[in-house]
């Protein structure tokens, strides 16, 4: 009796637990890894192959910023999560980073506490039918029901599209990207919506892919990128410029095949020494390794790089640059400078 | 006779911090001064950790505006509505669920346990295997399989080829389509005219089973009853002209306009959440009426009873005490499975408030909690309406 007394005491004193500290960097040091959110499976972006292996434009971001920390492109553990549950994996720390084609808007920004540190992809959501139907234009769609994840931008978009246009619509809201594919395919939904980039994703998991088609209309802005928490902008930091470094590589012309070469290279631009750490001390102010930048691209790839194996145009997804070039190619891609 | 000896002065008093009465009371105070700033420090830790990450908390997000609609809404609901309206759509939704659940599975519950007890042998077996394989199989699978079985399966037509009855009523992979009462103006005289004519048969009913317990004359109080239910409100409402209309359900481009929609999510989840706890229920049954001792059985049928009336004038009543108790169970245990909605998309509450409205404001901890809140009260007051019928089957010891 007096055992559970003392013992219940002692608990009670631990109630009064330590005001949150916010040193992720810190932690994930001490841990070895990086814990990076990813989703249950979206080709291009997450998705895992028959060993297990993930692959995919999100993975690569947080391969950069193990590669950064560690030297080593592959102390990432991924923690699967569906829409619902992702910023609640975040907001409790479950998760380092969130790296999981999640769409920047104000209200995630902020009353979520959470903190977008940049887009590794810009997309806008679109609509998907069955050639069957005969449609051609999203302006055709009054009446139809339409199959969506819960707890995404796709919702609350397609609530104001056909609001905005005066047509009616039947939303069906699944909890797992599978389910409103499988809910699709069998006719539950005359129409499919999601960010285009997933769009071409998902229609190879369909039964018959040739089946369908993209309508042309692109009904909103969808950057997409990673977060991580309020409140730890060293944390921040480091992940920002882990992305920046890979887009700077490319708009400085270095891949991961020439950057052995061009870091033996005395003569070489003054910007390149300063990205792959031979001159400056950009490691020090992130709180990396020096050589956090020549990581990056020698393990992971440069922007054009990882695009190109994962969403490119010779892969399954078949996506073009578009939108996604860089800034002098007629994109909007455009990297700060690394100094 | 003992004379007692008798102290000159009472005993005296010890000191208070040995009395045990006050001792016990001073640990109780602490034990619960103990608990309550457990408590206070778990809500303080929790507000100042959501405060210091920037994460909004409190109940305001109850005003804002939702800007996202939902398929199956018994009452009014547009994208404009707030938070607040969303959770009341969502908790009529569950409610209706549960309440038809629970009414498929008792009845199916009933005749399955019955069955069970059959003297045929196939019946009996059939029974059993219905009993086995549903009890043992996960519900969610159980849902899955009658969302997809139902979605994929060639005897659904689309909409365009939807099976129609009467023109009237509307069955496609869109749902089951019925016409929508409107109810004008002079509908209420008609309703509470039904009301007062369920009053009348109820005391018409224990009237009639008085007399015969009196005289032993017997009352036909069925036909009786029916005729007044129906034809009185009937009688008002030709005074009144008919004061109801229907809206029927038009094909119009994509979509049924019109009447009510009962999506085929509503409908594969009633199956599988009836078909699911009637197993439970059939066994809960079949224990109940093995309860009563077979001596009842054989005097009843000795006496000249079919097994029909033996089973419902003298078995049923007495099983009944020993059902209740975990029927309510059952029934708890529906209301909870049926927020399993959320794998296929049937808006109750867990979807719409504790997953789309969540995930919209990122107030997790203040919607778990009020959804926790919600299903604690759906659950009381079933166990308090099945405690009063609890009470009424009870033995009363003489």
């Amino acid at each position: 009796m007096k055992l559970a007394l003392v013992l219940g005491a002692a608990a009670l004193a631990t109630m009064f637990g330590a005001a949150a500290h916010a040193d992720t960097l810190g932690d994930v040091r001490s841990k070895g890894f990086v814990q990076c959110g990813v989703s249950q499976g979206l080709p291009g972006f997450s998705n895992p192959d028959e060993q297990g292996n993930w692959t995919g434009i999100d993975v690569d971001v947080c391969r950069a910023v193990a590669a950064a920390i560690f030297g080593d492109a592959d102390n990432v553990k991924y923690t699967p999560l569906s829409a619902k549950e992702r910023f609640t994996a975040l907001q409790s720390g479950e998760i380092d980073v969130l790296s999981r084609n999640t769409t920047w808007t104000l209200v995630r920004d902020t009353a979520l506490g959470l903190d977008f540190v940049g887009v590794n992809y810009y997309d806008g959501q679109g609509f998907m039918v069955p050639k069957a139907l005969g449609i051609k234009s999203a302006m055709e769609l009054d009446g139809a029901s339409v199959c969506v994840n819960i707890g995404t931008t796709t919702e609350l978009n397609m609530a104001d599209f056909f609001r905005a246009n005066g047509m009616d619509y039947e939303p069906v809201v699944f909890e797992k990207a599978d389910e409103v594919v499988a809910a699709y395919d069998s006719g539950r939904c005359d129409v499919y919506t999601t960010d285009r980039s997933a769009l071409a994703a998902q229609r190879l998991k369909l039964a018959d892919s040739n089946a369908h088609m993209v309508l042309p209309e692109t009904i909103s802005k969808e950057p997409l990128g990673p977060v991580v928490r309020h409140g730890d902008n060293r944390w921040g930091d480091v992940v920002r410029w882990s992305l920046i470094a890979m887009i700077e590589a490319e708009d400085l012309g270095v891949s991961s095949a020439n950057v052995d070469q061009l870091r033996a290279d005395a003569n070489a631009h003054p910007n390149i020494k300063r990205l792959l750490g031979t001159e400056g001390e950009t490691g020090d102010s992130l709180g990396l390794p020096n050589d956090w930048g020549y990581n990056i691209i020698k393990l992971v790839g440069s922007y054009d790089e990882i695009y190109e194996r994962n969403v490119g145009p010779n892969t399954p997804l078949g996506l073009a640059r578009g939108v996604n070039a860089l800034w002098k190619d007629g994109g909007i891609l455009y990297a700060m400078p690394v100094r | 006779m003992t004379v007692e000896a008798r102290d000159s002065a009472p005993p005296a008093k010890p000191p208070i911090w040995n009395d045990p009465r006050y001792r016990a009371l001073f640990f109780q105070a602490l034990v619960l001064g103990g608990v309550l700033l457990a408590g206070w420090a778990l809500v303080n830790n929790t507000l100042n950790n959501m405060e210091s990450r920037g994460i909004a908390s409190g109940f305001g997000f109850l005003n804002k505006t939702s800007g996202f609609s939902i398929n199956m809404h018994l009452i009014d609901y547009a994208e404009e509505n707030t938070y607040g309206r969303v959770f009341v759509v969502g908790l009529i939704n569950t409610i209706l669920v549960s309440v038809v659940g629970v009414f498929f599975a008792t009845i199916l519950g009933f005749i399955i346990g019955i069955a069970r007890l059959s003297s045929n042998w196939l019946v009996s077996r059939l029974a059993a295997v219905y009993i086995e394989v549903l009890r043992n199989i996960p519900l969610l699978l159980q849902i899955f399989f009658w969302y997809f079985a139902l979605l994929r399966s060639d005897l659904i037509p689309s909409v365009r080829n939807s099976l129609g009855l009467f023109d009237v009523f509307f069955l496609n992979i869109r749902g089951l389509f019925l016409p929508r009462p409107i109810f004008e103006a002079g509908f209420s005289a008609v309703f509470i005219t039904f009301l007062i004519t369920l009053v009348g048969v109820i005391i018409l009913v224990r009237w009639a089973r008085r007399r015969q317990e009196r005289s032993g004359k017997q009352f036909h109080s069925v036909y009786a009853s029916l005729g007044l239910l129906i034809g009185l409100p009937l009688i008002v409402a030709a005074l009144a002209g008919f004061p109801l209309s229907w809206d029927l359900p038009v094909l119009k481009g994509f979509n049924f306009v019109g009447g009510v929609q009962l999506v085929p999510e509503f409908v594969a989840l009633v199956f599988a959440l009836s078909l699911y706890t009637a197993a439970f229920i059939a066994e809960v049954v079949r224990s109940g009426i093995m309860a009563v001792s077979k001596g009842q059985t054989e005097a009843a049928l000795s006496v000249g009873l079919t097994t029909g009336q033996t089973l419902r004038l003298i078995v049923l009543p007495q099983a009944l005490r020993v059902i209740i108790p975990p029927l309510t169970n059952q029934y708890l245990n529906l209301t909870k499975n049926s927020s399993l909605a959320a794998a296929i998309a049937y808006p109750d509450l867990v979807l719409v408030f504790a997953g789309t409205a969540l995930m919209q404001t990122g107030q997790a901890v203040e919607i778990i909690a009020i959804t926790m809140a919600v299903y604690l009260t759906l659950s009381l007051v079933i166990s308090l309406t099945m405690g009063f019928f609890n009470r009424r089957f009870a033995i009363v010891d003489r």
